[in-house]
């Protein structure tokens, strides 16, 4: 039985799931899990995981949820190229400590800012307070600092010379904010200097923008 | 140049990075970083990780952050027996279940009681009663969802064996254990999981790691705990601030 994923593309883990079984050419069965009818709340879902949440995967009997986990469980089963997660003990440990770092930081001021910026105010038509999305925004400006100065520093990707992981799941949680509908391209007020743009752009180009 | 391992027992992930290195005999020296006494924001500090935060391991020229990358590099480096970080596909895959489950439903919400019960009063803040409470209701609201969801096949979180994520899972909840929530009463799962872990830890590493937690509301009672200069202070407002 093919391997089965259970995504929505709106959320950014599952975007980093679907693009690095497409780029690697991992045949799988995509299980659309609409987050905005709910549907991940229904009783069929719970049975794949109980927690409610995607990603989700399911490999014949055996399922797992967490985008980390998922992602490294398709590295390990698919054997896809080395610079995804070096087998290299300290290049591997960077990915680590970079996919480790973003999960509590970047991940949730790009998700802060979507909310702050544009889902509150054009979707559910609240108004967010100034003070509020300030605070928001300087947030994501640290954690944009550091992914340029403590991660990517002078290298082309954040853990060196290639694409890894750690790309993957940064540019999904980046792009977050980045592609929301109603902004065009690299909004101004999205904090970051050349060096980051440069990143971006190097990334994107690497893998596909749209499912293929 | 060895192995050193720059932590603070006070901390959670220290206590993780600390274990696993003792209890698989890895040679390190241990640079304490006492967060108490600011020197994690000393310039020293700074130059090995800019976050200023504990715990970091240096090996040779080598430094890494973040507890779980630590103990993944150890396990590797070290060729700690398998079942810390089993090579299996399947059961790799749930000990990052795990981790990846444990950052948002445990880390940030058991650490929470220090802050409360002893930080905020050491610096003269007290946190509201409406937080305290909230948060009170939010560690057992997890400790529900961790025992419906790892406590099921098995007699650890991930299977029959202990792995990296028993040890940072027991080191987070040691933490509001030491300030005096009985986070294991009425829990007789959880009690008997916390049981095998510290057997198989050994009673003298657990001593020794949890020495400096468990004897940290006894010293902030008696004022021998140094108190944090403004520097310090005000990052420790900010952490504070984050206190839903």
């Amino acid at each position: 039985m093919v391997l089965e994923l259970y995504l929505d593309l709106l959320s950014q883990p599952c975007r980093a799931i679907y693009i690095f079984a497409k780029k690697n050419g991992i045949p799988f069965q995509m299980h659309t899990v609409d987050l905005r009818k709910g549907e991940h709340l229904s009783d069929a879902f719970a049975q794949v995981n109980p927690v409610k949440k995607v990603p989700a995967m399911k490999d014949n009997d055996f399922t797992l949820s967490e985008s980390v986990a998922i992602l490294l469980y398709l590295t390990h089963k698919y054997k896809v190229p080395d610079h995804w997660y070096p087998q290299d003990l300290q290049a591997r440990a960077r990915v680590d400590e970079y996919l480790a770092w973003q999960h509590t930081t970047l991940r949730r001021s790009c998700l802060r800012a979507l909310w702050h910026k544009v889902m509150f105010p054009v979707f559910l038509g609240e108004q967010v307070p100034s003070e509020t999305l300030a605070a928001t925004l300087a947030e994501l400006d640290v954690n944009l600092r550091v992914l340029e100065d403590k991660f990517l520093q002078d290298k082309a990707f954040l853990v060196g010379p290639h694409i890894s992981l750690a790309d993957l799941v940064a540019i999904t949680e980046v792009m977050h904010v980045v592609a929301a509908p109603s902004l065009k391209g690299i909004p101004s007020w999205l904090p970051g200097t050349i060096e980051l743009r440069q990143w971006w752009e190097r990334s994107s180009s690497v893998r596909p923008m749209r499912s293929s | 140049m060895g192995l050193k391992l720059y932590l603070d027992l006070l901390s959670q992930p220290c206590r993780a990075v600390y274990i696993f290195a003792k209890k698989n005999g890895i040679p390190f020296q241990l640079h304490t970083v006492d967060l108490l006494k600011g020197q994690h924001v000393s310039e020293q500090f700074l130059q090995l990780n800019c976050q200023r935060k504990v715990p970091v391991l240096k090996d040779g020229n080598f430094v890494l952050t973040e507890s779980s990358a630590i103990l993944i590099y150890l396990s590797s480096k070290y060729q700690v027996a398998d079942h810390w970080y089993p090579a299996d596909l399947q059961a790799r895959a749930r000990v990052h279940e795990y981790l990846g489950w444990h950052t948002d439903n445990i880390r940030g919400i058991f650490g929470v009681p220090l802050w409360t019960k002893v930080l905020g009063p050491l610096i003269g803040t007290q946190i509201p009663e409406e937080k305290v409470e909230r948060n009170r209701k939010n560690m057992f609201e997890s400790l529900q969802r961790l025992e419906e969801k790892f406590f099921g096949d098995g007699t650890f979180l991930t299977g029959y064996q202990v792995t990296v994520a028993d040890l940072m899972c027991l080191e987070e909840l040691m933490q509001p254990v030491a300030l005096g929530y009985n986070l294991f009463e009425g829990r007789p799962q959880l009690t008997a999981w916390r049981a095998r872990v510290e057997e198989f830890l050994g009673a003298n590493l657990c001593q020794q790691a949890h020495g400096r937690i468990l004897s940290i509301q006894e010293q902030a009672a008696k004022n021998t705990l140094p108190v944090p200069y403004p520097e310090v202070q005000s990052r420790m407002m900010l952490r504070i601030a984050r206190i839903p």
